[in-house]
């Protein structure tokens, strides 16, 4: 039975589909972890969920109302450029907020409730494949954007102090990679769901930064790891009916606990 | 020849408070100034001005001829000691590679000659034992021979560097004071120098600028660091003697601070 599933083209889509989220998840959460912004990715999740639930009460697309969602939000982190004790009150603040309106939407809402279910829990086994297509294309902007600013992300991420002095532009970096973290979260929620996406962004990264010091290579690591929890995780769902979700999350965090065990190369 | 650096009428206020007013100073080619003075007095914003990080209340600044913003490539800055977190995906020569190339955009690679400049860097602060380790997992005293390695990577016109001696020991207070003066005196880079204590350069500082509470003085070492230019900087009886080629102050109200302090871990 899980051969003749593996011969189906929705699977093969969703593997496609998971693939292209874990190799930008995985990429852009090196930067965030080395950023310390954690915390960040969680609320630009939540909140994409609450675009996503007045999407839905209005009628449009909640994918749509995702992205826009997320993108708010990263835009305002961005800008804000807090560091430390302060962004994590203020992300704690505007968080709760913007929860408690994503309820309320969802109380107004009549439609079906899988929807909702699918945007909190991840519904990576229905991916169609147009959804697969735009999937690719936010993916390729994430990766350009990673690409082009590699270096100086680098730079203001780590020793913000003197690549300011060297003149690299924080503020506009701290912009870019929110925004760009935005539309990997929005990716990312509809393969694990808002509640799952520091699985994919987080995790894998926290592992890879165990395992070497090597920034590139810890990039690197950080995408096979969101790969391999990914892949793994649908194809476990498929032989055993268990969410996806939850064998993506339980793999991905087998993988820190085993760097964290091991020691560094 | 015109100066490296030239101010005129600087002043620097927050708030109601006046840290100092009416600042003036040229720095010459191969010039060695030390800035000394106790916490708060507005050294480190000094710095900042000069890097064009800071806007300074009054007066004009120019570094090499042009406005700080434009010529920020052309300076080595070592900040202020701070701590890196110890799971940084960063080696100690990727910290130093920064240095270099950390400001351009796109992902970058090195050429022969960039990373043997790097590993010369390296090796003259004697990082060539450690150069592969995380750097996070470094003391102190090592991340900050880092910093000057990583200042003077990029080949600098001017080099600021602000407490560098701090939690060094007295072999490498003197290894990267050395360096510094080989620096000026073979490429003619001017230094400015904030240290807590003059006596590790004493011999190589050609002008002192001295920050008081809310006064300033500038002038050889044998001008400034007199009783009577001291007392009247702070207002109040300060001695400064002379013991076997050292200087040392006695009575300024941060007296607990003229001591070396060191934090190595
Ligand atoms: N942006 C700012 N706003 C208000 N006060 C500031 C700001 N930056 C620095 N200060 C104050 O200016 C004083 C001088 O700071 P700093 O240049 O770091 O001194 P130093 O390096 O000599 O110890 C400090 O008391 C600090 O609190
Ligand atoms: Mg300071």
């Amino acid at each position: 039975m899980f051969t003749d599933l593996l011969a189906q083209h929705f699977v093969h889509t969703a593997l496609l589909a998971g693939a292209v989220v874990a190799v930008v998840s995985g990429a852009i959460g090196i930067f965030v972890v080395t950023r310390g912004a954690s915390f960040a990715v969680h609320a630009i999740s939540e909140l994409g969920f609450t675009g996503a639930a007045g999407a839905l009460v209005l009628g449009i697309d909640p994918v749509i109302g995702m992205i826009s969602g997320s993108l708010v939000v990263g835009l305002v982190l961005g800008l804000l450029s807090l560091r430390g004790r302060e962004r994590d009150s203020a992300i704690g603040a505007v968080l709760a907020f913007g929860l408690g309106i994503g309820v309320l939407f969802l109380s107004l809402y009549r439609g079906y409730a899988t929807q909702a279910t699918n945007l909190l829990f991840g519904s990576i086994v229905g991916v169609s494949s147009r959804q697969l297509f735009e999937l690719t294309i936010v993916a390729l902007i994430v990766t350009a954007g990673l690409a082009a600013c590699y270096r100086p992300l680098l730079f203001s991420s780590v020793d913000p102090e003197v690549a300011a002095a060297r003149g690299v532009p924080l503020r506009a970096l701290s912009v870019a990679i929110f925004l760009l973290l935005a539309l990997t979260t929005a990716e990312a929620i509809q393969v694990v769901g808002v509640l799952l996406v520091l699985t994919l962004v987080i995790t894998p990264a926290a592992a890879a930064q165990r395992l070497t010091a090597r920034p590139g290579l810890a990039l690197a690591l950080s995408i096979l790891v969101a790969l391999v929890a990914t892949e793994g995780g649908i194809l476990l769902s498929l032989a055993q009916s268990w969410p996806t979700s939850f064998f993506i999350s339980a793999i991905s965090f087998a993988i820190y606990i085993a760097a964290r065990v091991f020691k560094r190369s | 020849m015109s100066a490296v650096v030239s101010a005129e009428g600087l002043a620097l206020r927050f708030d109601e408070r006046i840290l100092w007013e009416g600042l003036s100073l040229e720095l010459q080619r191969g010039e060695f100034l030390a800035v000394l003075g106790p916490n708060g007095t507005g050294k480190t914003s000094l710095l900042r001005i000069l890097l064009g990080l800071l806007e300074p209340s009054a007066g004009r600044v120019l570094v090499n001829g042009k406005p700080p913003r434009e010529g920020r490539e052309q300076v080595g800055y070592v900040p202020q000691q701070r701590a890196f977190d110890r799971d940084l995906a960063l080696r100690a020569r990727d910290l130093v590679r920064l240095g270099l190339d950390g400001h351009r955009w796109g992902v970058g690679r090195l050429d022969g000659a960039e990373r043997a400049r790097i590993d010369r860097a390296l090796e003259s602060v004697g990082a060539r034992d450690y150069a592969d380790a995380p750097i996070g997992r470094l003391s102190g005293g090592e991340q900050q021979r880092l910093r000057v390695a990583q200042a003077l990577v990029s080949d600098p016109a001017l080099i600021l560097a602000d407490e560098p001696l701090l939690s060094l020991d007295l072999a490498y207070q003197l290894a990267i004071t050395g360096l510094l003066d080989e620096r000026r005196r073979t490429a003619g880079t001017p230094v400015v120098f904030v240290t807590h204590d003059i006596n590790p350069v004493l011999g190589m500082v050609d002008r002192v600028l001295y920050l008081a509470p809310g006064d300033w003085a500038i002038g050889t070492p044998d001008e400034v660091l007199t009783s009577e230019t001291l007392s009247h900087l702070y207002g109040t009886d300060v001695d400064v003697l002379r013991v076997r080629g050292r200087v040392v102050v006695v009575g300024t109200p941060d007296d607990q601070h003229v001591h070396h302090v060191d934090y190595e871990h």
